[in-house]
């Protein structure tokens, strides 16, 4: 997959309610197909079919050596989907610093063009 | 006056094609306006890059008015800019604007569509929030946009915003 392939596939996984649920659960430690299901109220179909998303995307990974076969959150992914929009933050964020600048020193100062509009 | 410390700007993904970027300002809705409606208070801070001027800051705010912003980086010469037309104007609720990006001396495609951005200011006990609504013409190019387009080379006029943001602040 391609970078942009990968944050695709990664934003899909993460637009559904219940994978969030699923990763915020998992954020606290691993855990199996089992402990999931008894933990939100759907069935055990449902919540693989959940995890194979999340799997996809390179969101979870399941430990195979284990016969739990627990599921656990990959960091790493997830990083760099908050990376990418974090970046993009910081460069309107830094803009509007300036702005914020600019209008401080508007307000502060008697507005030199015409009305004053409050 | 400092910006007050919950003043962040938030970026969301509405849709596929879409980018939604939201940020309050401690100032009235009016003065934010003329902030972006006014050359001479636009180019102080739209852009700084460290080492660029920006030679042509032109607006003609009105419905079908043209704009045309350019930067030059001093040294080589070269530059890039943006380019448009006002499709609405609501002074001063709603600017929306039809963009194309203008390689410039740096080349690429001059893009064919444009790119919408819709902005949006409402005030509430006189902070006003800016709703910034960009929609690309492709999912593509969004991504494009965000992952390069508008952080490439930016990182260095960072560093002088900060300067121009201490020294605005200072006075």
């Amino acid at each position: 997959m391609t970078p942009s392939q990968r944050l695709d596939a990664t934003f899909a996984a993460l637009a559904d309610p219940t994978r969030r649920a699923i990763l915020a659960r998992l954020a606290q430690g691993e855990a199996s197909v089992a402990d999931l299901t008894k933990r939100f109220p759907m069935s055990q179909p449902a919540i693989s079919k959940h995890l194979r998303v999340l799997e996809r995307a390179g969101l979870v990974s399941t430990a195979q050596a284990s016969q739990r076969r627990p599921r656990k959150i990959e960091g790493a992914r997830l990083g760099e989907a908050t990376a990418w929009l974090a970046d993009y933050r910081e460069f309107w964020e830094r803009r509007f610093n300036a702005l914020d600048a600019l209008l401080d020193q508007l307000q502060a100062k008697p507005q030199r063009s015409t009305r004053k509009r409050r | 006056m400092t910006p007050a410390s919950n003043n962040k700007t938030q970026v969301s993904l509405p849709s596929d094609t879409e980018v939604r970027v939201t940020r309050d300002f401690n100032a009235p809705r009016a003065l934010v306006w003329r902030a972006h409606v006014e050359s001479e208070l636009f180019r102080r801070w739209i852009g700084g890059y460290e080492g660029w001027s920006m030679p042509v800051c032109e607006m003609d705010v009105r419905v079908g008015g043209k704009y045309r912003w350019r930067w030059r980086q001093d040294a080589e010469g070269g530059e890039f800019g943006f380019y448009g037309e006002y499709r609405e104007v609501d002074a001063p609720s709603l600017l929306v604007q039809a963009e194309y990006y203008d390689p410039g001396t740096f080349g690429g495609e001059m893009p064919t569509t444009p790119t919408i951005t819709r902005t949006t200011f409402t005030e509430r006990d006189g902070v006003t929030t800016l709703v910034v609504l960009i929609t690309y013409r492709s999912k593509e190019e969004r991504d494009a946009a965000i992952s390069t387009g508008m952080t490439d080379g930016m990182e260095t006029s960072y560093a002088r915003l900060d300067a121009l943001t201490a020294e605005q602040q200072g006075s």
